[in-house]
């Protein structure tokens, strides 16, 4: 199971935690699993059309997967899934 | 048998190969070296331009790491002739096969109207203030020129632009900018530390200017006591060699984005949520920028800079003071800048993760030229405060 890095804002989503594991031979199915398990993360994660919304940027381990092959991307046991929406907190 | 000291020097002179400065001023860019040999205050005062600075007293044991080649054309001057040519005849018992004395030193030189370039000066005190960069071979007296002369503009005198802006004014970065509307609320003061409690109600940018003073009198502050939005943006950030985000919303990262790509200068930008920080340096053109890393913000449910947040106090020291290291090395040239990588901290975990940044080549702003980039593009996307104010 690929190791899913879960950001601040989808923390409540998942329970709080951290960092999730999740199933799935490619990165669409790792999110796909952690959508089915964790159903409040599903319209933070994908757009109505399946595909992932353009504001979320998903890393295997340090690539963005837009540049791998995106949901098709292949995941292997150790890989580690990174989700990072856009922070825009300064503490003014 | 004993000559006197004017007998020896004129000796010297008469076996001495001289070049008048009409033909050195020819060489300056001709492989010859040019040294100066007068004594470190005479240097300050102005040197020829391209010259090295070889003080006679140290001529042995330095001009070996000023001039390699003992072959090399070596052109010496001082004050008027007379103490680069006995410098030439102590550089040819080294062996230096081509040396010269410049006729009538830099005062004919001057006399003449050639050109004459004027390091600026330390003071004493800048000496022993900036005394640690100067023994740093990176920073050095050229780096911390570099600092003096630089021009940076601090978007928020908050939690991150605090922290930034005390340490980039003890560095004696010359010029800092702050941008901030905000008035000092005793809220801030467990995370912004360039205020104080009795100035509680006092302007962000007064107070800040005031421990920016106390800290380091070199450094001039302008101050703007304004919310940053399309209409001022390129008039203030313009002419800043380094901008530092820390700004709290999605808008004026846009726009700020869109802004700086147009004008060309790097953005050293800082987001930070509860124990988690992120890092990055946008450089127009050189690497990724804003849009190219994040091509919309997120609907406002997902974007917690909305409203009020948590945030450990000392998550925006860490994480500014990460952005002035990375101002220093953008002002100085050195080191490896984060550009095209993309630092999260997470504090309770101490940890840190880097992600690859890369250029989008469709980016809706970086993959044109700054002049294509209109004024109704700039920080164009959905209303956000529209969607703030909806979400509460």
């Amino acid at each position: 199971m690929a190791t899913i890095r879960i950001p601040p804002v989808l923390r409540a989503a998942v329970g709080g935690e951290r960092e999730v594991s999740a199933d799935g031979a490619s990165v669409g199915e790792v999110l796909r699993s952690l959508a089915d398990a964790h159903p409040e993360t599903q319209g933070q994660l994908f757009g109505s059309d399946g595909d992932l919304n353009r504001y979320v940027n998903v890393y295997l381990n340090d690539e963005d997967v837009r540049v791998l092959d995106g949901l098709d991307t292949s995941v292997g046991e150790r890989d580690v899934l990174v989700i990072l929406p856009a922070m825009a907190g300064g503490a003014a | 048998m004993s000559v006197s000291g004017s007998e020896y020097v004129r000796r010297i002179k008469e076996q001495t190969a001289e070049v008048d400065p009409s033909e050195v001023r020819e060489l300056t860019h001709e492989g010859a070296a040019i040294i100066d040999v007068r004594e470190t205050e005479e240097w300050d005062t102005g040197h020829l331009p391209g010259a090295r600075h070889v003080p006679r007293g140290y001529l042995e044991s330095r001009i070996d790491g000023a001039v390699p080649d003992r072959s090399q054309r070596v052109i010496l001057y001082c004050a008027s002739g007379n103490r680069s040519a006995l410098a030439a005849n102590t550089l040819e018992e080294l062996g230096f096969e081509n040396v010269e004395s410049m006729t009538g030193g830099i005062t004919l030189w001057k006399d003449r109207g050639y050109p004459v370039d004027t390091p600026r000066t330390f003071t004493r005190e800048q000496r022993e203030r900036y005394s640690r960069h100067f023994l740093l071979p990176e920073i050095g007296t050229e780096g911390q020129q570099k600092l003096l002369d630089a021009k940076v503009l601090l978007l928020g005198a908050g939690g991150l632009g605090s922290p930034s802006a005390l340490y980039l004014a003890a560095a004696g970065v010359g010029t800092l900018g702050i941008v901030d509307d905000d008035v000092v609320d005793v809220s801030n003061l467990q995370r912004q530390v360039i205020h104080t409690t009795d100035r509680v109600g006092v302007a962000k940018v007064d107070s800040a200017e005031e421990q920016i003073k106390a800290l380091n009198p070199d450094v001039e502050v302008v101050k703007y006591q304004t919310r940053l939005d399309a209409s001022n943006i390129m008039e203030i950030i313009e002419g800043y060699d380094v901008v530092v985000d820390g700004v709290d919303n999605f808008p004026t990262r846009y726009l700020l984005n869109d802004a700086s790509v147009r004008l060309r200068i790097p953005v050293v930008s800082a987001a930070i949520l509860g124990f988690e920080g992120q890092l990055s340096v946008f450089a127009p053109y050189e690497g990724p920028c804003y849009r190219c890393l994040f091509r919309q913000p997120p609907p406002a449910e997902l974007a917690p800079s909305c409203g009020a947040n948590g945030v450990l106090g000392v998550l925006p020291g860490t994480m500014g003071l990460l952005q002035a290291t990375e101002v220093i090395k953008l002002v100085a040239g050195i080191g490896e800048p984060l550009i095209g990588r993309l630092l999260m901290y997470d504090a309770l975990a101490a940890t840190t993760t880097e992600l690859k940044v890369r250029r989008d080549p469709e980016c809706p702003i970086c993959s044109r030229e700054p002049e294509a980039i209109s004024d109704e593009e700039m920080g164009a996307f959905p209303d956000y405060e529209a969607f703030c104010a909806a979400a509460g």
